[in-house]
């Protein structure tokens, strides 16, 4: 039995009010230190700062590309659940990344998500990681995310859940 | 110095190498990486699955690695562009992985990897991407 429709404004509503959560409670997303910015129907802000552990080359000191992977695809899937009508849980099937220019040391890397389109099973999104604005972009991506019943298989979003649960009830 | 030692150097002085804790096994041209689990790789926390930005770090860093151990390069190779295929749900377990160099251009490699736990038949997730190999060029 799939999760009943609670409309998107009530899970949008509820991932705002869990902003912060949705990064901290992600093991992944708190070791990396990504923050919320904000959340709109279909789109989500995010950032990391530079720190020295997350380095790639000792001698350029420019981050890690895996950890602008990491943002990109953690912020897709919040992107993907800031579009539903229904609680359901999100998996990545795949997502490309193309690199324009490396980050630039001792500087916040700013991600933007935007979800497209939403199918039963699947959703679309694109999204840019830059210092200053999308004029300028270090990465971009374009995601796909399979969408599951989450009474099979439990999201790990706490305002996804939250919404589950006040469907429920 | 050999290619396997000058390897072995770099993720021993790369910050994000010592973050994620990866090992390399390397004879000679043959390498196999090995992530061993930590609590911070988990992305969904409901089902204690591994992250798929984890594994996709993991899998850029295997096929960074066997670049560099099938060139002459002095630095790392930008990695260009790259594809992650999540197959199945990684487990809260030991990662291992292996990259095939699918051709080696003058300035472009081409390059395949795959990750996988229980058994290698079995891939948890897989990575395609092409990586600069030009000596010290800007951009590519």
């Amino acid at each position: 039995m799939s999760a009943p429709e609670i409309g998107s404004d009530k899970i949008l509503q509820l991932m705002r009010e869990h902003a912060e959560q949705i990064m901290t409670a992600v093991p992944w997303a708190r070791a990396l230190g990504f923050e919320m910015i904000s959340i709109d129907k279909g789109r989500a802000l995010a950032k990391v700062g530079w720190r020295e552990d997350l380095v790639g080359d000792p001698e350029s000191q420019v981050i890690h590309g895996g950890v602008i992977t990491s943002l990109l695809d953690n912020l897709c899937g919040v992107a993907v659940s800031a579009a539903l009508k229904t609680p359901q849980s999100t998996a990545t099937l795949d997502i490309r990344i193309d690199y324009m220019r490396p980050a630039e040391k001792g500087r916040d890397i700013i991600a933007e998500a935007e979800c497209y389109h939403v199918t039963r099973t699947v959703a679309f999104v694109r999204a840019w990681a830059y210092h200053e604005n999308r004029d300028k972009v270090i990465a971009t991506a374009a995601g796909s995310f399979a969408l599951n019943d989450i009474s099979r298989w439990a999201s790990g979003n706490i305002a996804v859940e939250s919404a589950r649960q006040q469907g429920e009830e | 110095m050999s290619r396997a030692l000058s390897l072995q150097g770099f993720l021993d002085r790369a910050p994000i190498a010592r973050f994620l804790g990866m090992k390399c096994d390397i004879k000679g041209d043959e390498m196999t990486a090995i992530l061993p689990f930590q609590d911070k790789f988990i992305g969904n926390f409901a089902v204690g699955a591994l992250h798929g930005g984890c594994m996709g770090m993991f899998l850029e860093m295997t096929a960074m690695a066997q670049v560099f151990l099938s060139t002459e390069l002095e630095r790392p190779p930008k990695t260009i562009d790259l594809t992650i295929d999540y197959l199945r749900t990684g487990k809260a377990t030991d990662l291992y992985a292996r990259a095939t160099i699918q051709k080696m251009g003058r300035r472009i490699a081409s390059v395949r990897a795959e990750a996988w736990q229980s058994n290698r038949d079995k891939p948890v997730s897989a990575l395609q991407a092409h990586f600069l190999v030009a000596q010290d060029p800007r951009t590519p």
